[in-house]
């Protein structure tokens, strides 16, 4: 599904964020980037979200060569991916029901369908009943759901997430984690980029180890007794 | 995307626009006022330039050719002469003043009646008065003068050319000033809207960036700020078109009374359809093209970097 060929990226000031990285995550894989600060697991989600072209190698996501699309096929790319940021990006002078809403206007799709799956996106991270609050209205964990509703309002094929409990206390996170986890059930294929071990151990899913721009390990850990389902 | 679909987004953002103008009054009324003051000055050297054109018009007086005959020639032929010149194209009317008429009128002044008594015999020519069409300018003037002067039987022809060249060229001048300050004007009002919108943006940055992130394309994002641009150039219109019409009516009485003193019955010419469809269409086209730029330069950031 995600396949990156001996990928460079070097950012201007000389600085080489990515160093000759090959990585695959299968469809339907729940893969955790994991590192510390400055690894290089937020550029390889910005070369998958194609906010940054790679300096040398290949990125192919559902088989198509990212390097291959105009800026003109971008958008269309774009509205298939679901992404996540740590500092969830909502716009506050919009109600939660607009910020869900967003994707599917960007889109073009009608206000009855809207209506009927931002309901559904809402319901499906426990916000229903927070339609009409803006963001800066919900606590910091509702904040971080509806960012992921907004993501997953689209049903894209591919999820995205850079960090998305950076800002929450742990039992915040565990709750991020585990809706991460069900809607990768129902079959979404997805990238997390955490530094937040201890959590990422408690799912068992592969992680992606970065180390100053390589690739230091891929491994898969089982899932330890009592973590999260 | 369907049609109605389509439609509705834009109507969301002809709206959406118009609520964003309406929220900042201040702003707005400033924005338009410079945008009006700018469209408003070529508007007026157009007013001017065709106030001066109808002047010329209403002077057709001046543009009279006085073609004298050869002193021998007949009255007959004469009359002959003047239906052959109403026929010919360019030539408005032409009326016969008989050699008799000529020196009956001269003879009503004193100065001239006791000279003419001492002479033994008429000494004036029959004289044809040509009025040109109106719409001709100076060039077609002298052909025609040059024409008449070939005609059999006439001796003199007398056209103040130089002073209808002189106001042609009067007018001409103002008419190219008109179209440098539309030109350089029209430039003003885009920089003026650029900027307004370049400001309105980067209070929605993070919303643009966030529209990308998620798909939007550029026509996605540019189309409210292109909504925005139009409500500018359209406010902006209608207060040049308002500056126009008080202008007018104030400077109306002072221009009749001037022309009045020098024995003219000129007046300012109004806000015809032309004028009005140039200052709203480039209001329009410039409150456009200037939300375009500033969109298209921020857009320019956001794309992906190698």
């Amino acid at each position: 599904m995600i396949r990156f060929e001996n990928v460079s990226k070097r950012y201007d000031g000389g600085r080489e964020a990515l160093s000759s990285v090959s990585i695959e995550v299968a469809a339907g894989e729940l893969a955790f980037l994991t590192g510390r600060s400055g690894a290089g697991k937020s550029t390889v989600l910005k070369l998958v979200a194609l906010i940054e072209r790679p300096t040398r190698g290949q990125v192919i996501v559902g088989g198509r060569q990212l390097s291959k699309l105009s800026y003109r096929e971008i958008p269309a790319y774009r509205q298939q991916i679901g992404m996540v940021f740590q500092d969830n990006r909502l716009l506050n002078d919009r109600s939660a029901y607009e910020n869900v809403a967003l994707p599917l206007i960007i889109s073009g799709t009608g206000q009855r369908e809207i209506g009927r799956r931002v309901r559904a996106a809402l319901d499906q991270v426990g916000l229903l009943d927070r339609e009409k609050y803006p963001p800066r209205a919900l606590s910091a964990g509702e904040q971080q759901r509806l960012s992921i509703a907004r993501a997953v309002v689209s049903r894209p094929a591919v999820l995205i997430a850079d960090e998305p409990t950076g800002n929450l206390d742990p039992e915040l996170s565990l709750e991020i984690m585990t809706l991460f986890r069900r809607l990768n059930e129902v079959g979404v294929t997805m990238v997390i980029a955490s530094h937040d071990l201890p959590l990422v151990e408690r799912f068992g899913s592969r992680r992606i180890v970065l180390s100053g721009g390589h690739v230091s390990s891929g491994e898969t850990v089982d899932r330890p007794a009592g973590a999260a389902t | 995307m369907s049609t109605g679909i389509w439609l509705a987004r834009h109507a969301q953002n002809l709206l959406g626009a118009l609520g964003a103008v309406s929220r900042n009054p201040l702003g707005t009324f400033l924005t338009v006022s410079v945008i009006g003051i700018a469209l408003a000055l070529p508007a007026a050297l157009n007013v001017l330039v065709q106030t001066g054109k109808s002047a010329a018009g209403n002077w057709t007086d001046v543009r009279d050719f006085s073609v004298y005959l050869q002193p021998a020639t007949p009255l007959a032929r004469a009359e002959a002469l003047a239906r052959e010149l109403r026929k010919r194209d360019g030539i408005d009317s032409v009326q016969l003043v008989t050699a008799d008429a000529a020196v009956a009128e001269l003879g009503e002044d004193p100065v001239f009646a006791n000279a003419l008594a001492a002479l033994e015999s008429n000494p004036l020519p029959h004289t044809l008065v040509v009025r040109p069409a109106g719409d001709m300018d100076s060039e077609q003037l002298g052909k025609l003068s040059t024409g008449l002067q070939k005609t059999p039987d006439v001796d003199l022809v007398k056209l103040d050319l130089q002073w209808v060249q002189r106001l042609n060229a009067g007018l001409d001048f103002l008419a190219r000033l008109g179209w440098i300050a539309a030109v350089l004007l029209g430039g003003a009002v885009l920089i003026i809207v650029g900027n307004t919108i370049r400001l309105d943006i980067q209070t929605r940055t993070e919303e643009i960036e966030v529209a990308k992130l998620l798909g939007a394309t550029d026509t996605f994002v540019r189309r409210p700020f292109l909504y925005l641009g139009l409500w500018y150039g359209l406010f902006g219109g209608l207060v040049a078109l308002l500056i126009l019409a008080i202008s007018l009516w104030l400077l109306g009485g002072p221009v009749e009374n001037l022309a009045r003193l020098y024995g003219s019955r000129l007046a300012l010419e109004g806000l015809d359809l032309t004028t009005l469809s140039a200052v709203l269409g480039g209001g329009l086209l410039a409150g456009w093209s200037g939300a375009w730029l500033a969109v298209t330069r921020h857009l320019s950031g956001l794309r992906p970097k190698n």
